[in-house]
């Protein structure tokens, strides 16, 4: 490779290659994607489903960027980088469904950057503060097994751009779920002060899971993966009871707010700017 | 990310070339190694290779992969406050980029007997350097498309002769680096072409970045040829290609035609061409304040050591409890084999 070459093409426009890194390239994400919304499907009710699902993610990978720089270790940098970019992505996929099917035609963006806490839905687990690694992981545990088995349902929706959404997304999420449950077991049985601190955010997390089995019928599948986990682990399986509220329904915690301020500042202090 | 600029100021520490050889057979391995390096072939860990050698490789290669680490933070802030998601996903794939980079590094160091937890100790305890670009703040969201075009483009002058460094795994892990940081570079450039294209506000704050970076960027490649001592051996070792100053020549002459493309004024008043040389004429970096920032008196050095120091000191307890896992499983499986075999 010659750097006189990288350099004489900086200037010049690449129409091949708009793809530069993995999901990063483009604009329309369902280019070419017959959207259309099929017979029998209730429109409002697949928004609804793309909207909390993209916002889990959007929000999830956000708590996951704070990681960056900050990780215990190299290799956690890279793989808690590749979980937030996996759910960035699935965030992205699913605001343009909402926008084809909800009746409004918004991009993307419009969802991320221009609604106000009150409007998002994701559950109040994703939107809770980063934690210790302990915290983390915990929640990346409890949000990847909810997600995926949920994920895999939807491979079977009768909307064939969500169940495409899905296939890809349960590839990711599996990965996510392993790599949770192997820190949750490293950390349980580790030293004194992980299986303390993993107890701890075991029960920091435990009030918010409940909120995931309100609407899907998944609560079997995630129950069992966090027995398994907690039994390798060496810890006590946490004791869930629902709070008053849902984060589906627009409830939210006072660490969101907060959150969306960071988000979608620039996005807000230039509306008529383009990036 | 190359570091001309820091390497050049600790590699007196470690002295340019190791202990001559006694023995007639130490006299023939470094004929071995003199002769490898003059057909241009490559050393690789099992070779025998002089002191100085491995010694200025590991300094060079660890201060290459600290920058990594460290040159993930001023970009790392972005990420959060990225304006759009495409944005968001690109920042954050680039410093992902970035700690894969530092990965590979690391390990091409651990080639030559160095350990990758030492290296980050004397990171930490400020006994070895990164590049000085990384101790100047980000402002704005147009420094992370200038940040692309200008200190990757910076990398990407120094790092492309690394591909053919004499050391075997160094030049293919640069091979690699080399082909994401170009990547980075028109992704830095291209954020910038559509910021110019935005509103006024946009194009005012690409101005600013430009004129913000331009200086530091151009320190990057290192002191002056005649103030940088230790050159003359990495470039007799085939470790180093070129001259500091001739890669800043080069990448003067890339950037220019580039700037006015992009409608933005390089902030350089000497910035000329010159017909009779066939380059670009342009004005002395202050190297005072590569000195300055160098020596830890830069306007973010305290803060990027006290990030990477934080995070390292919090991750001990998931690092520790880690290895203390490795080791049960490692005992209780050696149990489980001994049961077996008896």
């Amino acid at each position: 490779m010659s750097d006189d070459h990288v350099y004489m093409t900086l200037a010049e426009g690449h129409e091949d290659d708009a793809r530069w890194a993995y999901g990063t390239g483009f604009e329309d994400p369902l280019h070419g994607v017959d959207t259309t919304v099929p017979e029998g499907v209730d429109a409002a009710g697949l928004a609804a489903c793309c909207l909390a699902l993209g916002d889990d993610a959007l929000v999830s990978a956000q708590r996951l960027a704070e990681w960056c720089t900050r990780a215990p270790e190299l290799e956690e940098e890279v793989a808690l980088a590749n979980i937030g970019l996996d759910l960035l992505g699935q965030a992205r996929l699913l605001y343009a469904r909402c926008g084809q099917v909800d009746g409004t035609g918004r991009g993307e963006d419009a969802y991320a950057y221009f609604r106000d806490p009150g409007d998002f839905r994701n559950v109040r687990l994703a939107e809770l503060p980063c934690g210790d690694f302990a915290f983390s992981v915990t929640r990346l545990l409890v949000l990847s097994s909810w997600r995926l088995a949920h994920f895999a349902q939807l491979t079977a929706s009768p909307d064939p751009v969500l169940a495409a959404i899905a296939a890809k997304g349960v590839k990711e999420l599996a990965y996510h779920r392993q790599y949770a449950a192997e820190w949750a077991v490293r950390l349980g049985d580790g030293t004194e002060e992980s299986h303390r601190r993993m107890r701890r955010a075991l029960e920091q997390v435990a009030p918010y899971i409940g909120e995931l089995f309100t609407a899907y019928d998944v609560r079997d599948e995630v129950v069992a993966v966090l027995r398994q986990v907690t039994e390798a682990a060496g810890l006590p399986m946490p004791v869930y009871r629902p709070l008053p509220g849902a984060g589906r329904d627009g409830d939210h915690t006072e660490h969101l707010a907060p959150l969306l301020v960071e988000l979608q500042s620039l996005a807000r202090a230039h509306p008529e700017g383009t990036w | 990310m190359t570091t001309s600029d820091s390497a050049s100021s600790t590699s007196s520490a470690a002295g340019p070339a190791g202990p001559r050889p006694e023995g007639p057979d130490e006299q023939d391995l470094e004929q071995h190694f003199d002769a490898t390096i003059a057909r241009d072939q490559r050393i690789e860990p099992r070779d025998w290779m002089p002191d100085g050698y491995r010694r200025t490789l590991i300094r060079q290669i660890a201060q290459h992969a600290h920058s990594e680490i460290i040159g993930m933070q001023p970009e790392g802030e972005w990420i959060m406050k990225a304006p759009s998601l495409r944005r968001k996903a690109i920042l954050f794939a680039k410093v992902q980029d970035e700690a894969g980079h530092g990965l590979y590094l690391y390990s091409a160091a651990e080639t030559l007997g160095a350990d990758r937890a030492d290296l980050t100790q004397r990171l930490i305890e400020g006994r070895q350097k990164y590049s000085s670009i990384f101790n100047y703040p980000t402002l704005s969201f147009a420094d992370v498309g200038v940040i692309g075009w200008f200190v990757d483009g910076a990398a990407i002058c120094n790092q492309v002769p690394l591909c053919r460094s004499s050391y075997g795994p160094y030049a293919r892990a640069m091979v690699r680096i080399c082909k994401e940081e170009s990547f980075h570079q028109r992704q830095g450039y291209e954020l910038l072409m559509t910021m110019m294209r935005g509103t006024d506000a946009q194009r005012e704050m690409v101005q600013d970045a430009v004129d913000r970076w331009w200086w530091p960027s151009l320190m990057m490649f290192g002191p002056p040829d005649d103030a940088s001592p230790n050159s003359a051996q990495s470039m007799a070792w085939k470790i180093k290609r070129h001259s500091n100053d001739e890669l800043r020549q080069r990448f003067v002459d890339m950037t220019v035609p580039q700037a006015e493309k992009l409608g933005v004024t390089l902030p350089d008043p000497e910035l000329r061409w010159n017909a009779e040389r066939g380059h670009h004429d342009f004005g002395t970096p202050d190297w005072s304040e590569l000195q300055r920032v160098i020596s830890g008196d830069g306007p973010c050095n305290a803060q990027r050591m006290e990030r990477r120091r934080t995070a390292h000191e919090e991750g001990a307890w998931v690092r520790e409890a880690a290895s203390a896992y490795a080791a049960k499983q490692a005992k209780q499986s050696e149990r489980a084999r001994k049961g077996a075999a008896a």
